[in-house]
């Protein structure tokens, strides 16, 4: 049976108002501009922008805004609008290697060509509480060094040239969209990419971390880090040739991997991948370990039954929204469900009863 | 005579510059240089998305990573030179600014266009990528051995 009910109208109305009140807090606080937001928390706006799949500074700063810095809230918002913008066409891919490093780390060779750049980092803070920040404080200017012009070549180059690791050779194949088709399995890897790199960052943070303390552990080092701009092209079918059509920041993870060679491949390093919107190491590392794990069966290695090499587990809990919707509905009525299952245990009970009653006359 | 190959060439150059001049620059630029011609409308601004892609291992099978904004129309000049604009973001008077770029810089005034934005536009964009590249320089780490275990 269903049963409509009406009702809440008022209060969901006043609930909205005193939000919004909630929101802006003390009147005599300064109300935050959508510039400061993007400005002063990039990192924040990045992570919604990764996650909400959309890169658009602004819009990221207003959904940080209007959730009151609920992230998963924001990336919700985002999502949301992503879905109102008709589709113009998809990018040639980006070309990494042309990247404007801001920063470039490789923890496994010390002296490589481009030089070990560390970029605005938080590693070696002391992650001390700065209390200068909380009074109006001048920044210092950064220092500047004459740069040299032209690409930093990527790590994995250099072990490619003897041959001990597996090379990633150029592929045109159109990948799948799981903002086009719903995520079904098996899912290649260009699908698993799509929705690791928009998953939730600490869901993949805690499945990274399984690997590394052991279930279906796989040796990764960082083999390069990079964070910086590249330029995004798309062909315009108008004007019958491509051109860059913006340019956004990105963080590349290329992770090298130990590997004892399996029946159809011979011993050499294996590669982990992660590149994600932003400025996210953190996210673009734990993508990298969990997309390595999970092309175990590619690979020839043991399915070990870890969390992390069950791409159904993995792709189908990955996504914050789809979970939060989920795991959020049930706070929502649920009036007459309740009441079959309380008519439920009451029978159940009466039964049990009885027979007790029947038991203690025997 | 330039072959199709050379003129697209330039012409994706000057596109690409104009898609990520900063909001209101190139607006700013051509209304100091000249008179807005007369336009009319091929396809009026329109704010969507492109797929952005990446490749697997960086040189490999393309995936999706995710989309980013853009905002795009058409235009003909009175002379009849067409004129078109995808640029970064949401901003339909830049898209508008754009386009009235792309189409002059096909008329008599290609010269005049190119000096007072093209030029300047490339210009602020090359010293703020420089200043940002050497800022990264000063971070670059210099090692130096202290002493060595053997002995």
């Amino acid at each position: 049976m269903y049963v409509a009910v009406k009702g809440g109208e008022q209060a969901i109305e006043s609930a909205h108002a005193w939000l919004a009140e909630e929101r802006r807090g003390d009147l005599n606080i300064a109300e935050l501009s959508i510039a400061q937001i993007r400005e002063q928390l990039k990192l924040a706006v990045d992570r919604v922008m990764a996650e909400g799949s959309l890169y658009d500074p602004d819009l990221a700063a207003l959904a940080i805004k209007q959730s009151r810095g609920d992230l998963i809230e924001a990336i919700f918002l985002i999502r949301a609008y992503r879905t109102t913008l008709p589709r113009f066409g998809a990018s040639e891919p980006v070309d990494t290697g042309a990247m404007a490093c801001d920063r470039r780390i490789s923890a496994t060779f010390k002296d490589l060509p481009g030089g070990q750049v560390l970029g605005p980092t938080f590693d070696y803070t002391h992650r001390l509480l700065d209390f200068k920040l909380a009074a109006d404080g001048e920044t210092p200017d950064a220092p500047s060094r004459e740069s040299v012009p032209g690409d930093v070549p990527h790590v994995t180059e250099f072990l490619n040239r003897e041959g001990l690791i597996e090379e990633a050779p150029h592929d045109d194949t159109p990948p799948p969209d799981l903002t086009r088709e719903p995520l079904e399995m098996p899912a290649d890897r260009a699908l698993r990419l799509q929705a690791l790199t928009r998953a939730d960052e600490g869901f993949t943070l805690g499945l990274a971390y399984s690997t590394q303390r052991g279930y279906a552990r796989n040796h990764a080092f960082v083999g390069e880090l990079r964070i910086g701009k590249v330029a995004v092209e798309m062909d315009i079918p108008e004007l019958g040739f491509a051109i860059e059509i913006g340019e956004v920041t990105l963080t590349e993870c290329e992770t090298v991997n130990q590997f004892k060679g399996s029946k159809t491949e011979p011993p050499q390093f294996t590669r982990g991948y992660g590149l994600v919107f932003g400025q996210s190491e953190r996210k673009a590392i734990s993508m990298a370990l969990v997309d390595r794990a999970l092309r175990w069966e590619e690979l020839g290695e043991d399915n070990v039954g870890a969390p992390a090499q069950d791409t159904e587990f993995v792709l189908y809990h990955a996504d914050n929204i789809q979970a939060t919707g989920f795991l959020e509905h049930i706070k929502l009525p649920h009036y007459v469900d309740f009441q079959s299952e309380l008519e439920l245990v009451r029978k159940l009970r009466r039964e049990a009863g009885a027979d007790q009653v029947q038991e203690a006359a025997e | 005579m330039k072959d199709a190959f050379e003129e697209n060439a330039e012409r994706k150059a000057w596109m690409g510059l104009l898609s990520k001049a900063p909001e209101g620059r190139v607006a700013a630029l051509l209304d100091a240089a000249m008179a807005r011609p007369d336009f009319t409308w091929l396809r009026t601004p329109e704010i969507g998305s492109t797929m952005v892609r990446g490749r697997a291992g960086g040189t490999g099978a393309p995936f999706n990573i995710g989309e980013v904004t853009v905002t795009r129309c058409a235009l003909t000049l009175a002379s009849g030179e067409v004129g078109h604009a995808y640029i970064q973001g949401r901003r339909k008077s830049d898209a508008e600014a754009a386009a009235l770029v792309d189409a002059l810089m096909q008329t008599g005034q290609a010269g005049a266009v190119r000096k007072s934005v093209l030029e300047a536009l490339e210009a602020e964009r090359s010293a703020a990528t420089i200043a940002r590249a050497n800022k990264a320089a000063a971070t670059k780490v210099e090692f130096f051995t202290m002493t060595r275990g053997e002995d």
